[in-house]
């Protein structure tokens, strides 16, 4: 009567480590599926170089909002796979590329070329021609796109959303401009 | 037996439920406790349920796919019969809900109720306040405008302050490197599986807590709590002055849920579903993004605090509120109910209530931010005008084509960024201003490489106008005087 108790607790144990090995067996995909978006972001994709057309369409001395599509598009984005950015030509084949998200909290600035500004809707941040920070709350310049001028054609590094932690974040970083 | 007694009793003898029934209905509260202010939490749980149904009916048009989401949107406000209206109770509903967990939780910490032996009801109290916000945030992106996508840019960018795994956490927030079509399904799933899910569950052990532990007495001044003694005390008090849950207290709660109810259908019929605002396409960049009424607090105060405070604010703020609402039953946990005893509890819940009300209520009106269209859509005041100079006429133009409008407001109208100006000569004078306009500073910037000499020359002297007409500028005293002994140093040569 004893050895048949222990032997069927015996068998409890055993179902309960069976089902713990099935719960790791599906627990693992499961983990790798959830940190799919890190992973996938350790590939790369996104990173590569994109098409903002041809240097003509960027007068020199000019700031313009120019359009691409986002370099991991899916069929359901949607409005959303089509990225904005402001270019500046400088002079000849010296560009800037920015971000059109604030470098406080991302909001859409917009260019006012009769005074030379980005201002941002949300709270105020204001950002120089060369997109150095003016004033307000920003704790930097706007966030500039790696860029590079082939056959012709300006290209860009723009498939992540800038932030403060993102790579986008290592140029321009610590020009404040002059702040009065 | 009629008909109805043998059904009932069919399923009575399957079910063997009626003796549950009978002890939730039947139990014993505090005939104090049956009070018009114990009516909140039952209340919010209403909304909750009235959120849930009609959230099941949106599903069944919505579509949560980025690039169908407004779409779907706009055939629920236009297309469905009364699809406007399911719309406008959810919206509505979320509302009412935020703001009855929030009273809720005032009243109970108020009267006490989160100390023994009710510190574990609180605690996911706490989380269920936490999971309604969770429901509020991600039902804002559901609705799938320029609103959404830009408060997505916002919560990204708050993640991107996390220090060393900042992009990982953005990355993560929105299921890739940008928002995107993955942005909007991970937080439909958030916000119809995930946390109403643990919604559910946490408010089922929430209720199943109130009924075991018993609804908080009313407190009394000088009714210490103690650990030892507080059951049985209690315990008599219940069989002393009790009165059953059902009739005698329910009422009230039937009463006032019903009227909320009433109150939200009546704001969904009168003021209707929220927006979808414009299309969800980040290149129209011309937009005023603002997060819905009860994340304004929030809006507001990142537009107030200083750049090198908002990282520490945004990331150790919430732990520490948090810890402290968790660990609050645990170091409070005894001692005195009544709030009229309890002043520092008092001033914390007014101190915070007027904070988020200041707060919220700037955000109404936003000060801070530029208004994007003043330089071109607001006129200049003609008594600024009449009878000035061609210079100063041309100096008003550069003020308005220069975007100064957007941050300084004159004669009422104009941003509030900055300064108003219609007094501006009173207090710089002529040299000060020409200074703070090409150098700016103050947070303004500078307008020295936009600006060439003849326009600042023309700005100045317009701003030099602006003075009350019986109150002269602003003279530097220092030249008047310089000015003065010149005359009298000429005079006193010609003797």
């Amino acid at each position: 009567m004893s050895d048949d108790v222990s032997r069927r607790q015996f068998f409890v144990k055993v179902g309960v480590v069976l089902n713990g090995l099935a719960a790791v067996v599906l627990a693992t995909p499961v983990i790798g599926y959830l940190l799919a978006p890190i992973l996938r972001a350790e590939g790369g994709q996104y990173r590569k170089w994109i098409d903002l057309g041809e240097l003509d369409e960027f007068p020199e001395g000019q700031t313009r909002l120019a359009k691409y599509k986002n370099p991991i598009s899916n069929a359901w984005d949607g409005d959303t796979d089509e990225i904005p950015c402001w270019v500046r030509r400088a002079q000849g084949e010296t560009f800037q590329v920015f971000a059109v998200n604030c470098a406080h909290l991302g909001c859409p600035v917009r260019w006012f070329p009769q005074s030379g500004l980005f201002m941002c809707p949300c709270h105020g941040g204001v950002y120089y021609r060369d997109g150095s920070r003016a004033s307000g709350p920003p704790p930097r310049g706007l966030f500039e796109y790696p860029y590079k001028v082939e056959g012709g054609h300006l290209m860009i590094k723009g498939g992540e959303l800038p932030t403060l932690a993102s790579p986008s974040a290592s140029l321009n970083k610590g020009s404040t401009g002059c702040q009065g | 037996m009629s008909r109805l007694a043998k059904i009932g009793d069919w399923f009575e003898q399957r079910l063997k439920i009626a003796p549950v029934v009978e002890e939730t209905m039947g139990h014993r509260v505090p005939s104090q406790s049956a009070s018009w202010f114990y009516v909140f939490g039952s209340a919010a749980f209403t909304v909750l349920l009235v959120q849930i149904f009609t959230g099941i009916m949106l599903a069944l048009i919505y579509v949560p796919s980025a690039g169908q989401a407004w779409q779907s949107l706009q055939y629920l406000n236009h297309g469905v019969t009364l699809g406007w209206y399911l719309r406008a109770v959810h919206g509505w509903g979320s509302n009412f809900m935020v703001a009855l967990v929030l009273i809720h939780m005032v009243q109970v910490a108020l009267f006490g109720a989160y100390k023994f032996p009710r510190e574990l009801t609180w605690i996911i109290g706490v989380f269920l306040l936490l999971m309604t916000l969770g429901m509020a945030f991600t039902g804002q992106v559901m609705r799938f405008d320029q609103d959404a996508y830009w408060g997505l840019g916002i919560g990204a960018s708050i993640c991107g302050r996390v220090p060393f795994i900042g992009a990982k956490v953005v990355h993560l927030l929105l299921g890739g490197p940008i928002i995107a079509g993955d942005t909007l399904s991970r937080f439909f799933a958030f916000h119809v599986f995930v946390i109403p899910g643990l919604l559910i569950a946490f408010v089922s052990v929430h209720l199943l807590m109130v009924l075991k532990l018993g609804i908080n007495d009313w407190p009394m001044p000088g009714r210490l709590v103690h650990r030892s003694s507080y059951v049985k005390e209690y315990e008599e008090l219940t069989k002393k002055d009790g009165v059953p849950f059902v009739p005698d207290a329910v009422w009230k709660d039937m009463i006032f849920a019903s009227a909320v109810i009433g109150c939200v259908l009546v704001c969904a019929a009168v003021y209707g579903p929220y927006g979808p605002s414009g299309i969800p396409d980040p290149t129209i960049v011309q937009t005023v993004p603002k997060p819905d009424f009860f994340f304004q607090w929030l809006y507001a105060l990142l537009a107030f605090l200083p750049p090198q405070m908002e990282t520490p604010a945004l990331l150790i703020g919430p732990v520490v509120i948090l810890a402290w609402l968790i660990l609050l039953p645990f170091f409070a946990g005894e001692g005195e109910k009544s709030w009229k005893r309890r002043p520092i509890a008092v001033v914390i819940i007014l101190l915070a209530a007027v904070t988020l009300g200041t707060l919220t209520h700037l955000a109404s009106y936003t000060p801070w931010s530029p208004i994007m269209d003043a330089w071109s859509g607001d006129p200049v005041p003609v008594q600024y005008l009449n009878g000035r100079t061609p210079l100063e006429r041309q100096g008003a133009a550069i003020f308005q084509e220069k975007q100064c409008r957007n941050c300084h407001s004159i004669g009422g109208t104009g941003g509030m960024r900055g300064p108003s100006l219609d007094s501006v000569a009173v207090r710089k004078t002529h040299a000060q201003l020409v200074r703070q306009v090409v150098q700016g500073g103050g947070n303004m910037p500078a307008y020295g490489k936009n600006l060439n000499p003849a326009e600042v020359a023309a700005l100045v002297s317009f701003l030099d106008t602006l003075h009350p007409p019986n109150q002269l500028g602003a003279r530097d005293a220092a030249a008047q005087i310089s000015d003065e002994s010149d005359h009298f140093a000429t005079g006193s040569g010609k003797q």
